[in-house]
């Protein structure tokens, strides 16, 4: 049986028929818009599709059951952080108080999204060890750009204007390299050891006067804990360049490890996965980043302050000249924020150590699970997450981890992250988050381990997963060599305007 | 832990297989002296007396007042069948639809959201989301810089002031942004200034990758697009249109005018105003830009058997493929407001979208007479769509003034523009089809009792931008 529902739907385009709809808007007067110009009016009007409201709902709550997600089942995808998200945080961000605020309300209208955003910034702080946050990222790869324009902006105002290179370890996120080259940065790519950390001797002999900063994940996106930070951080340090934290991975590590004490200067979060605000199907999410003292000055603006009468307020234009200036417009994604505020109010200090503990101890016992059933490249504690991969497999019978992925689909689970990093063979990246039962976990390792067998006993099974979804592999070559992007009836273009 | 599963007995369970005794032996790999300290947090509070603390702080934001404040996010009418849609669990907890198979709902809502907005746009191609309107402009700046190889762009003043500090912000990796003044008087006065923008376009060896001008700019003019767009197509260089989209039903696209890449804020499209966000950021092209777009694509493709079916494409342009030499960097995007403004579109449909636009422009030209009527004439007097601003003496007094008696005056120009003299004593007001006559003769009336009362002490007046308190007393 599939695990999400079958019936394919036709889109929006083919649904509609003129005439249909209506009832929501007064009509306005005949000549409300005498006084625009012909000049700038639209002549054509846009090709939307006219729709009854049931019709709308029925076609996307039918595409809704094409999804799986984490509402509907076990997502171990890597590196993502799928765990549940509370539905208290989704009724408190629709709460009208926080929904109808104007971001550009006198902060006199404002004070109670403020105050939230000032206890969130000061939780993050200290959850983190860092000296201050700005939640204004809208997302943790804006976060990094944050991070790294800090970074910039520190080694101009002392000037030193040679740095011109971001290290990042070959298993990171491809937002870092990424993120190096918006800033206006070269990447130099650090090998990984044999034991899953960075190569310290590599990394030494990389680092010099034209570094700027190093990307570190830690732990890293093997799961690995980077047992060396000590040493990578004094290095660094040691010639004047700044190091990141990728905080992609913090759901591993809470009280149990601040990067801002240990000494990285500056890191982001993702709120969306740490913190449990909803993923959306890609998006949105927040990427606050925290600095300690050295970045201080840096900023995004407008940061959040609190008066000596105990009101709170925006930062002014221009009020902090230091500042790298805004990311985005406005105050960032509050509403998102709001989610993190309560899921982190929810847990209190406890319970985020006791949530990363049992995140820790869940992908220790699943990575315990597998082992001997697939390869296990780093046999020692991982943390939240942990790599299997299926490189033996693949020798022996050709089915490979995007086989095995597939296969899962029909076994009723979201694959793992897989071909991630990109540094192990076969690799799936594996993290089963602190929300999911023993039993989930049990009987996903049991599916997997099924999985392993079918590839010996009947591959085609495997080869040819998944078997009951709504729709097969897809052909993902002829759909980038001539790309449909967009639905092309053109029905605007036959219909003449109506005024 | 509120949500967790484990029981002692469940843990007990795990650390016997792993043949440990306890978790924290799971972290001996942290270095002894980078052990955190205790984390410093209040203690776990339960769902009732949390959603007390929420409730409390939701209070004390005040949205019982009658707005007038746009400036680039707008008040409407959202059906409830948007949000109701948005809330189904497949929808908001899924993620990145990385496994197609599985994921069909998403891809197939992204395809239709490029769909819908490109009709908007009238444009080729739109991705599948940005962070927001800023955000988006910022990226399609980039975008310019790439297609063409140079390291200049130009800006109109008209463009919302947060974007062009994104703007700055973005381009301090080494890129040169270079602002084009806005007409200071006459007819096109807060318009472009085609002149300067010419005499900029032709400065000796610094050629310009891209001219970026907003349709309505952010003081709700109307700009010359098509000029714009020829003289920067004249120069080389590409013309990036920032849009709003509920206007795009009534005002001409971006395709009508030549415009290369559209970017722009589609919070109007049925996403609540939320302080801020999430919001979404939207970014459209011609077919023959579209190797250099950031973000996600979704395309239409068959599977194994033939089927139609849609799945993420063109990756090659993406981080986790290219790395540093990706487009962009961006990863998490904001799909889920993308849905948002699909069933938006959808529910309220291409008539009401119209509807919502003209009604919006309806009440604007009343409330300018109204406004005028009690001695706040318009600035410009340029055509506008359903924003504009007005001369108020001591404009920011008035504002707190009128905040007191439950209006929110638009907003205080001198606050964001505070380098521009000609917009002092402006407030920049706006109306949408939720706007009622009521409250614009609430508006009215209030501005007339407190531009006829006393003039305002110097006390009263305050030295600076508002500093977040009701200062000045209640007539």
């Amino acid at each position: 049986m599939s695990v999400t529902g079958t019936r394919l739907q036709p889109t929006i385009f083919e649904l509609g028929r003129p005439g249909r709809g209506g009832g929501k808007i007064p009509h306005p007067p005949k000549d409300a818009l005498d006084r625009i110009p012909a000049s700038a009016r639209r002549t054509t009007p846009p090709g939307l599709p006219e729709m009854n409201e049931p019709d709308v709902v029925r076609h996307y709550v039918n595409l809704s059951q094409l999804n799986y997600a984490v509402d509907t089942g076990f997502y171990p995808l890597g590196s993502c952080t799928m765990k549940f998200n509370p539905k208290l945080n989704e009724w408190a961000a629709r709460l009208p108080g926080f929904a109808n605020l104007h971001p550009l309300a006198p902060d006199a209208a404002a004070q109670g999204t403020l105050q939230m955003l000032f206890e969130l910034e000061g939780a993050l702080a200290e959850i983190s060890g860092m000296r201050a946050v700005s939640l204004q990222p809208a997302a943790g790869a804006q976060g990094e750009l944050t991070g790294i324009l800090m970074v910039r902006a520190y080694h101009r105002a002392r000037g030193d204007t040679g740095r011109d290179q971001v290290l990042v370890p070959d298993s990171s996120h491809g937002t870092n390299p990424a993120t190096a080259s918006m800033a206006g940065y070269t990447t130099v790519t650090i090998p990984s050891a044999e034991d899953g950390g960075v190569d310290l001797d590599a990394f030494r002999a990389a680092l010099g006067p034209r570094t700027a900063a190093v990307m570190i994940t830690n732990p890293s996106t093997l799961g690995l804990f980077e047992a060396r930070i000590g040493e990578l951080l004094d290095a660094v340090h040691a010639v004047g360049a700044l190091a990141y934290m990728d905080g992609a991975n913090l759901n591993a590590i809470l009280g149990r490890f601040k990067p801002g004490e240990a000494g990285f200067d500056v890191m982001h979060f993702n709120v969306h996965k740490t913190f449990s605000t909803p993923h959306g199907g890609g998006g949105p999410g927040a990427g606050p980043v925290g600095v300690g003292e050295t970045l201080l000055p840096y900023l995004p603006e407008p940061r959040v302050l609190r008066e000596p009468d105990g009101s709170f307020r925006l930062e002014r234009i221009g009020e902090r000249p230091t500042s790298i200036g805004r990311m985005r417009s406005y105050a960032g994604n509050t509403g998102v924020l709001v989610r993190a505020y309560a899921y982190i109010r929810a847990h209190g200090g406890s319970g985020l150590r006791e949530g990363s503990d049992d995140a820790v101890l869940a992908a220790n016992y699943l990575k315990h699970r597998l082992a001997g059933a697939y390869d296990i490249p780093f046999d020692r504690p991982c943390k939240h997450e942990f790599i299997a991969a299926a490189s033996t497999l693949k020798k022996e019978t050709g089915v490979r981890t995007l086989d095995v992925a597939k296969r899962l689909i029909d076994k009723g689970y979201h694959p793992p992250t897989i071909y991630f990093p990109l540094i192990v063979d076969e690799a799936m990246l594996i993290e089963p988050t602190e929300t999911e039962s023993v039993e989930t976990l049990d009987a996903f390792a049991d599916a997997l381990i099924e999985i392993a067998r079918e590839a010996r006993e009947t591959p085609s099974l495997v080869l040819e997963a998944p078997h009951e979804t709504p729709v097969r592999r897809l052909d993902e070559a002829a759909a980038a060599r001539q790309p449909n992007l967009r639905w092309r009836p053109m029905s605007g273009a036959q219909t003449p305007c109506p005024d | 832990m509120p949500y967790g599963p484990h029981t002692a007995a469940d843990r007990a369970k795990m650390l016997g297989a792993l043949g440990l005794s306890s978790i924290d032996q799971l972290f001996d790999d942290i270095p002894v002296a980078l052990r955190a300290s205790r984390l410093d947090l209040p203690d776990p509070e339960p769902e009732l007396e949390l959603a007390a603390r929420l409730s409390a702080l939701a209070a004390r934001n005040r949205i019982d007042l009658a707005s007038f404040l746009g400036a680039g996010v707008y008040r409407h009418w959202s059906p409830p069948a948007v949000d109701q849609i948005l809330l189904r669990g497949e929808w908001y907890t899924a993620y990145t639809p990385y496994q197609p198979e599985i994921s069909q709902g998403t891809l197939q809502s992204i395809y239709e959201y490029e769909s819908l907005l490109a009709e908007l746009v009238d444009l080729d191609v739109v991705s599948a989301s940005h962070y927001d309107g800023a955000a988006a402009t910022a990226e399609a700046a980039l975008m310019t810089c790439r297609a063409n190889r140079r390291e200049r762009v130009l800006v109109s003043r008209g463009v919302h002031p947060h974007y062009r500090e994104t703007l700055r912000t973005y381009f301090s990796g080494g890129l040169q942004l270079d602002e084009i003044p806005l007409v200071a008087d006459g007819e096109a006065a807060g318009t472009t200034d085609l002149a300067a923008l010419e005499r900029m376009l032709a400065e000796p060896d610094r050629p310009v990758a891209g001219v970026i001008a907003a349709q309505p700019d952010f003081l709700g003019l109307l700009e010359p697009m098509p000029a714009i767009g020829e003289l920067a197509h004249a120069a080389g260089a590409l013309f990036v249109a920032v849009i709003e989209p509920v206007g795009l039903s009534v005002l001409a696209p971006p395709g009508a005018y030549g415009a290369d890449i559209a970017a722009g804020e589609g919070q109007p499209l049925g996403i609540a105003p939320q302080y801020g966000g999430p919001y979404l950021g939207i970014l459209a092209t011609t077919d023959s830009l579209v190797r250099q777009i950031p973000g996600r694509l979704v395309g239409l493709t068959t599977d194994l058997d033939g089927q139609r079916a849609f799945v993420m494409t063109m990756r090659a342009r993406e981080q986790d493929i290219r790395r540093d030499k990706a487009a962009s960097n961006i990863c998490t995007n904001q799909a889920l407001l993308a849905l948002a403004a699909s069933v938006y579109l959808a529910t309220i449909g291409p008539h009401g979208l119209r509807d919502v636009a003209a009604l919006g422009a309806a009440r604007a030209a009343e409330l300018e007479v109204a406004l005028a009527g009690a001695g706040a004439p318009r600035i410009h007097p340029g055509p506008y769509l359903n924003e504009f601003a007005v001369r108020v003496p001591d404009a920011r007094l008035v504002h707190r003034r009128l905040l007191d008696r439950g209006i929110l005056a638009g907003l205080v120009l001198a606050d964001v523009e505070p380098d521009d003299p000609s917009l002092a004593d402006g407030l920049l007001v706006c109306t949408t089809e939720v706007t009622t006559p009521q409250e614009i003769e609430r508006f009215a009336e209030a501005l007339a009792e407190i531009l006829d009362g006393r003039p305002p002490t110097a006390v009263e007046a305050g030295a600076g931008p508002d500093r977040g308190t009701l200062a000045g007393s209640v007539r």
